[in-house]
């Protein structure tokens, strides 16, 4: 067994939360680049070029991309040969959320759902644990913001439905949702599995780089005729209007109940924050 | 206050008068300048509630303009952190009251309810959008910021803003102009 301290995990979590914060990650920047290229209206154009500009304040700055630094959502791959001590390694990682939080000088945003009261540290955070082969810990933060959550959805469709049915509800979310989750979006989606996987998967999806293909060759076809299709519905970087209302549409599947069809989108902003650090 | 601009983007300044807003049209490029002042939405209900109270608001709404942000804590010797708008949707059951009682200008991001939409055009107002997720380019037009009311609600207080050149888009004009629509029709196919 490798024994990893607590310690060691809140250090590394406070850093990747700061950081990922700050730093939009070079697939991002390569795909605002190149969506420049593809844009054909000139207010379209300019947001994207006003994005980039952003991305480099952040960065030069050392202030956060986006205002909405989000829940802080963290996906940890635990290594069964690895042997956490010193203490829980969920207090572990809330203790790194807060600390980050607060000497990042980021933006406290969880609160009771009642009373809509701040809880003031920004934890508790959403932690999703996967046990694998090894001794590392991996870690992948993602500050998730509030107005791309609010545009997700799951669903239950029935078998009946089949790939036309699931295409119509992932294209028809992502016109409804207009302007409102900052496009270009990147669009996340969940096939098979229960209502809550199909959920966790199509946030899963989001995390993978932008411009790599599926390995799947059936769902990067899916991907690449939905993500056309998106791109014809008009809606454009910030919804003024344009060509580029989507970066990419990345699918996970799974397989799923002989009665059921769940599908699940997550829908990512253009301020797309995710970063992994490994222990 | 407003000036056209030699390449037809409009030079505003607050406080914004009904003449004012009769000059804008929906997909029109604004550089605000001025004070405005901050409100999400727990500080929309309450707004609201002092209004129906006719209780004093914590400033005076005729010709403001209100921007829906909830910014980043500040480093040392800054005056702001990342500042971009939050969407604007959520804020709809209380921003008709806000317009009747005189509320100029919003700025926020995304698509608006009907009822707002008729408050703009029945009592003159105009809904902005700034760039959604560019809160760090934003937070360089802002010269200072101050906590005025609802200090508890940490991002969610309402600030006194003074802004420099901000970039803005007209979504929603007096005449029933939508951005959101309008410029999307263009592209769709």
């Amino acid at each position: 067994m490798r024994e990893i301290h607590v310690d060691h995990i809140i250090d590394a979590l406070r850093s990747l939360v700061i950081k990922a914060n700050i730093e939009l990650g070079d697939d991002m920047l390569n795909a605002l680049q190149d969506a420049i290229n593809r844009e054909e209206s000139p207010t379209g154009r300019e947001v994207l070029k006003n994005l980039l500009d952003n991305a480099n304040i952040a960065r030069q700055d050392r202030i956060p991309i986006c205002q909405d630094t989000g829940l802080a959502v963290v996906f940890v791959e635990i290594g069964q040969e690895v042997h956490v001590i010193g203490g829980l390694i969920k207090d572990a990682i809330n203790e790194g959320v807060r600390q980050g939080y607060k000497d990042g000088y980021l933006r406290m945003s969880t609160c009771n759902p009642f009373t809509r009261k701040n809880i003031g540290d920004n934890t508790p955070a959403v932690i999703h644990f996967d046990i694998v082969r090894g001794d590392k810990l991996k870690m992948t933060f993602v500050p998730k913001g509030g107005g791309s959550e609010n545009m997700s959805r799951a669903t239950m469709l029935t078998p009946a439905s089949g790939i036309d049915g699931i295409k119509k509800f992932v294209i028809d979310l992502v016109d409804r949702a207009g302007p409102n989750p900052c496009p270009p979006t990147i669009v996340g989606v969940g096939i098979g599995g229960s209502i809550e996987k199909a959920a966790l998967i199509a946030k899963k999806a989001i995390l993978r780089p932008v411009g790599s293909i599926n390995p799947d060759p059936f769902l990067a076809r899916l991907e690449a005729e939905w993500l056309d299709d998106i791109n014809r519905l008009g809606i454009g970087p910030e919804g003024f209007g344009g060509r580029v209302t989507s970066l990419a549409v990345h699918i996970n599947s799974m397989p799923c109940h002989i009665a059921s069809l769940p599908v699940a989108v997550n829908i990512q902003c253009h301020a797309s924050r995710h970063m992994e650090v490994e222990l | 206050m407003i000036d056209r601009l030699e390449n037809g983007v409009f030079r505003v300044e607050t406080p914004l008068s009904t003449e004012d807003v009769k000059t804008l049209s929906a997909g029109d490029r604004v550089i605000l300048y001025g004070v405005i002042y901050t409100a999400r939405d727990e500080a929309h209900r309450r707004l609201v509630g002092l209004l129906q109270d006719s209780n004093d608001l914590p400033f005076e709404l005729r010709g403001q303009v209100i921007y829906y942000v909830g910014p980043t804590p500040a480093r040392p010797g800054r005056p702001i952190g990342s500042a971009g708008p939050t969407t604007s949707y959520r804020m709809d059951p209380y921003a008709p009251e806000l317009i009747a009682h005189g509320l100029k200008g919003m700025i926020g991001k995304g698509r608006r309810s009907n009822a707002v939409k008729d408050a703009i055009k029945r009592y003159k107002a105009v809904y902005f959008a700034a760039l959604g997720g560019a809160g760090a380019l934003i937070s360089k037009n802002i010269l200072s910021a101050r906590v005025i009311a609802y200090p508890e609600l940490g991002p969610e207080a309402i600030y006194r803003m003074e802004v420099e050149g901000l970039g803005l888009v007209v979504i929603n004009d007096i005449h029933g102009g939508d951005l959101y629509t309008d410029g999307v029709k263009e592209y769709r196919k």
